[in-house]
């Protein structure tokens, strides 16, 4: 005899009103900002005016798929070996990966700066060699480099935790029937790893298309992103939040757009993902 | 299959180097004489001293520590109540709350950042409460983005819960809250506090949300350390990023062995 | 033995330490100011909002005096101090709101333009009695002709510096053009700030240092998108460790600064290009709806007391606008061209005058063009990755389509 308990619902009513107003509301904000100028009366001008960031948008959006890509193609692997591993080294392995996400994601770029920079190490040792020092800092490369350093964690816990669930006898029963490796490979492993994968990408790609930290960094001012725009329009050098809220609305929805497709490619049914 | 293994410890190796080198070098040299950043002039324990008595990042620290414990505990308090309430709705309201509720998980931070910073400043200026950007933004804002987590923790724990336990409680005569009490939390413990833990991690190593919703008065590590690199750069950041080092060694180890004793325990 | 030895090492470490503390005596330096004055508001539990620039105080290293430290000790007053990069950054803290100061250290024309826009207090002179140190003739200037709003704090220009191992001997340094050398390509840095940044621009084009007009600042822009690919990064504070480290060849920057770098690396030289260049004075205001305005007048006037000013500029190497304190200074930091330059030098310079609305706008607008600007970047991509979406969309619902109706068997 099951019982209805519907008054359980009113304990999320706290929750309820915070969301509201902390997450629905400020949302509500920005959408609101960014259809207005600054006097508060109705104008497509801000909308207008991202059209001329293109190139940064577009940039944003290219480094950031090149670092999740590259982080895919280092973290599958490592995952799959770590799965595989003797149970009690998995679990260094993962202490070992995990490691460096808790130390503070700034000071893990700064390491970065002062490694890459012409009178940085990597350039002292290269010269011992007689290579003359590569300019590496305050480039393309360099602010990719911190986000495959940034966020290769993010892409290896996930992958790993779905390996674990690939059972061993699975893999050993299409090599029994004959697979061999690359067939074991695509029949087998890539598609029972795809929720994985599809997990770390979303995990990698949002916050990499949206840093600024990064850019900023290691990317001596010269490769604005998406991140470096908007804080530019709200704390940084130029105000005007009305155009900062335009660009963020637009990045949100390139984000919806981009997580929509995602899931559309995934064919497992999570819990209230409708979009 | 001994060249396999070899080749596969390789490989992981060489990403450990990757993901360690920074770490490493930013650690020796915070032992360097000089502040120079890639020559190597002699050893000293200066900059530790100084980091020991920089009153910033000191206070910064406190500051950081008293908000992410406050900010986790309040999360996790209408978090629970919250998965408890929603995993008690009907279809379609449900799935509306929960993609209301994923929304600042898939959101950028900059975006939350941004529109909390609107939200405060909306307050302060059209209704006229003397808001300012400080500890109660930062409590607020902090809270925001850690009570998604809690919810993504504890309703799986309350999907996985037999329905019928909650019903038993009541027929054996517990009224509603013993029966919660006693029965619902010792079975969503587990989520509640993994739930606690992730609110707090998060909170800790926040930067961008509380970047936009800080104020002069109270400052967190995170925004502290992004004001000294924007200056002349002191190898007290190097000593600091050591010390951080050890102390989450310390601590994942511990709760590693930890783990591994429980499990060592159970797996007879 | 060996416990004798160890109390005699504690003691020698004490008194080394007592001794550093006594190489600045706050004591002493108390005994000739007002302490009526200054201990009015002891025992209050009062605490002020500074927001400076950075590297912009005596704070305490090298042996030098702790500033804040010493306001603390001698009012009871505690000060958090904060910094921003740009005076565009400080206007745009204050205008988003929420963020109390009480005292803001502004440059001459973002003081005029927040004159303007009313966004500063009036300050009482009354609270500040030590205006009486203050050189005339650097008072009642346009962006603030009755001293109603500002007390100068520092004064300085804007200069070249180079690094004499990296450029060769035979380069005319006393030009802006340096700064457009393809010999010196990804060893160039230049200012983060729109201001200094188009100042030096259209300095090199011959227009005056404020542009007048949408064209001069087009012809700016133009000219400073063809420096990007020689910049190695647009830069503030990160500069002093760059030049330190010669990590750049050549960079722009403000005079004061240029001493301590120079002091840090003896490589470094500074020099006055012949176009012309920008003369500044920052001012300590008080921005409007300061919590503590008398308290902030009190730590503006401790600025203006001869040892402290003195300390100050000794430190940070800019000019100091406190004829009191200019007695105290070394012979040999007042007679520092590049500190306290030639007359002939100060007539060539221009001070940074608060544009119009629309100017500011255009300019605006152009440093955004420029800073977001990417050669590299073709417009061909645009309408090639909205089809690649396009296509990706279509793929994905005619394969939905295709599974549900093989599962429909």
């Amino acid at each position: 005899m099951k019982r209805n308990h519907a008054e359980t619902v009113l304990t999320s009513v706290p929750y309820l009103i915070w969301m509201v107003v902390f997450t629905v509301i400020p949302l509500l904000l920005v959408t609101y900002f960014a259809f207005t100028d600054e006097t508060g009366a109705f104008t497509m001008a801000n909308l207008s005016a991202v059209r001329e960031y293109v190139a940064v948008i577009f940039r944003s959006i290219w480094l950031a798929f090149i670092a999740t890509m590259l982080c895919l193609l280092i973290a599958y692997p490592l995952s799959y070996i770590i799965s595989r591993a003797p149970q009690r080294r998995q679990r260094t392995y993962l202490l070992l990966v995990m490691l460096p996400m808790w130390i503070n994601f700034l000071l893990r770029t700064y390491a970065w700066m002062t490694l890459l920079e012409n009178t940085g190490i990597i350039n002292r040792l290269l010269g011992i060699f007689g290579i003359g020092p590569l300019s590496m800092i305050n480039t393309q490369g360099a602010v990719v480099l911190g986000m495959v350093y940034n966020y290769l964690p993010f892409m290896i816990l996930p992958l790993y935790s779905v390996m674990t669930k690939i059972e061993n006898s699975l893999i050993e029963a299409a090599q029994d029937l004959g697979a061999p490796r690359s067939t074991v490979f695509s029949s087998v492993v890539l598609p029972l790893s795809m929720p994985g994968v599809m997990t770390g990408i979303t995990m990698v790609f949002v916050p990499a298309v949206s840093t600024f930290i990064i850019s900023r960094m290691l990317g001596g001012g010269s490769n604005m992103m998406i991140g470096d725009l908007i804080e530019l329009q709200f704390l940084g050098n130029a105000y005007n939040p009305n155009l900062g809220a335009a660009i963020s609305l637009g990045l949100m929805i390139l984000i919806l757009f981009c997580m929509s497709m995602l899931n559309q490619l995934n064919e497992e049914d999570k819990e209230g993902m409708i979009i | 299959m001994k060249k396999r293994s070899w080749v596969n410890t390789g490989y992981i190796g060489l990403v450990m180097a990757f993901l360690y080198a920074p770490i490493i070098v930013m650690a020796v040299f915070s032992f360097n004489e000089s502040k120079s950043r890639a020559l190597w002039t002699g050893f000293t324990l200066d900059w530790y001293k100084k980091l020991f008595t920089n009153e910033v990042i000191l206070s910064s620290l406190g500051h950081t520590l008293l908000i992410a414990i406050i900010s986790a505990v309040i999360a996790t308090a209408i978090g629970t109540l919250a998965a408890i309430g929603i995993n008690a709705m009907g279809r379609w309201m449900k799935s509306l709350v929960l993609n209301t509720t994923y929304m600042p998980i898939i959101n950028p931070e900059i975006v939350t950042g941004v529109s909390l910073m609107l939200l405060f400043v909306f307050i302060r200026d059209r209704m006229g409460i003397p808001l300012e950007m400080g500890f109660l933004t930062l409590i607020l804002a902090h809270i925001t983005f850690s009570i998604p987590y809690v919810i993504l923790n504890v309703i799986p724990k309350l999907r996985q819960m037999d329905k019928n336990i909650y019903d038993a409680a009541l027929d054996l005569g517990c009224n509603p809250a013993m029966a919660f009490l006693k029965v619902v939390i010792p079975e969503i413990m587990p989520g509640v506090i993994s739930g606690f833990l992730m609110s707090f991690t998060f909170s800790l190593d926040d930067f961008i949300i509380s970047y936009f919703v800080s104020g002069p008065t109270f400052s967190t590590l995170p925004i502290t350390i992004y004001a000294m690199t924007r200056k002349k750069v002191s190898p007290e950041i190097n000593a600091l990023s050591t010390i951080v080092f050890l102390v989450v060694l310390g601590v994942l180890t511990l709760s590693n062995y930890m783990e591994a004793k429980r499990e060592a325990k159970t797996s007879y | 033995m060996k416990k004798i030895f160890a109390a005699a090492l504690a003691a020698a470490l004490a008194l080394l330490g007592s001794v550093s503390a006594l190489a600045f005596d706050h004591q002493a330096m108390f005994e000739g100011m007002d302490t009526d004055y200054y201990t009015r508001f002891q025992g209050q539990d009062i605490s002020i909002n500074v927001y400076n620039w950075g590297e912009y105080i005596s704070n305490g290293e090298d042996d030098s005096l702790d500033v804040n430290a010493a306001f603390e000790e001698l009012t009871g007053i505690k000060v958090n101090y904060t910094f921003y990069a740009t005076n565009e950054e400080l206007y745009a803290k204050l205008r988003a709101g929420g963020s109390n100061y009480d005292v803001i250290i502004p440059s001459d024309y973002m003081i005029g333009r927040m004159v303007k826009e009313d966004m500063l207090e009036p300050l009482n002179k009354e609270n500040i009695p030590n205006l009486k140190y203050i050189d005339p003739s650097l008072l009642g200037m346009p962006y603030d002709p009755d001293t109603a709003y500002s007390i100068p704090y520092t004064w300085g220009t804007v200069v070249l510096i180079y690094n004499t191992t990296l450029v060769s001997p035979d380069t005319d340094v006393e030009t802006w053009d340096l700064l457009w050398n393809e010999d010196y390509k990804g060893n160039i840095l230049m200012f983060n700030n729109p201001r200094d940044a188009y100042g030096i621009a259209l300095k090199k084009l011959g227009f005056p240092l404020n542009p007048e007009n949408q064209e001069q600042i087009d012809k700016a822009t133009a000219l400073l998108k063809e420096q990007k690919p020689l910049v190695q990064a647009y830069v503030m504070d990160e500069i002093f460790d760059k030049m330190a480290a010669g990590e750049a060849a050549v960079a722009p920057y403000y005079a004061g600064d240029a001493l301590t770098m120079i002091d840090d690396n003896p490589d470094l030289a500074a020099s006055f290009p012949r176009e012309g260049t920008n003369i500044f004075v920052d001012g300590m205001c008080i921005p409007k709806g300061a919590k503590q305005k008398e308290a902030a007048e009190m730590y503006i006037n401790f600025m203006c007391e001869p040892e402290v000013g003195a300390a100050n500029c000794e430190y940070i190497g800019y000019s100091t606008p406190n004829t009191a304190s200019l007695e105290l200074l070394d012979a040999e930091i007042t007679s520092n061209p590049t500190a306290y330059p030639s007359q002939e030098v100060i007539s060539n310079a221009t001070y940074f005058s608060a544009l119009s609305d629309d100017l500011n706008k255009a300019l605006d607008a152009g440093w955004k063009e420029l800073l977001a600007d990417d050669e590299s970047f073709t417009f061909w991509l645009v309408p090639a990755l909205l089809l690649v979406a396009v296509i990706a969309s279509v793929a994905v619902v005619v394969r939905r389509a295709r599974k549900k109706k093989r599962e429909s068997y």
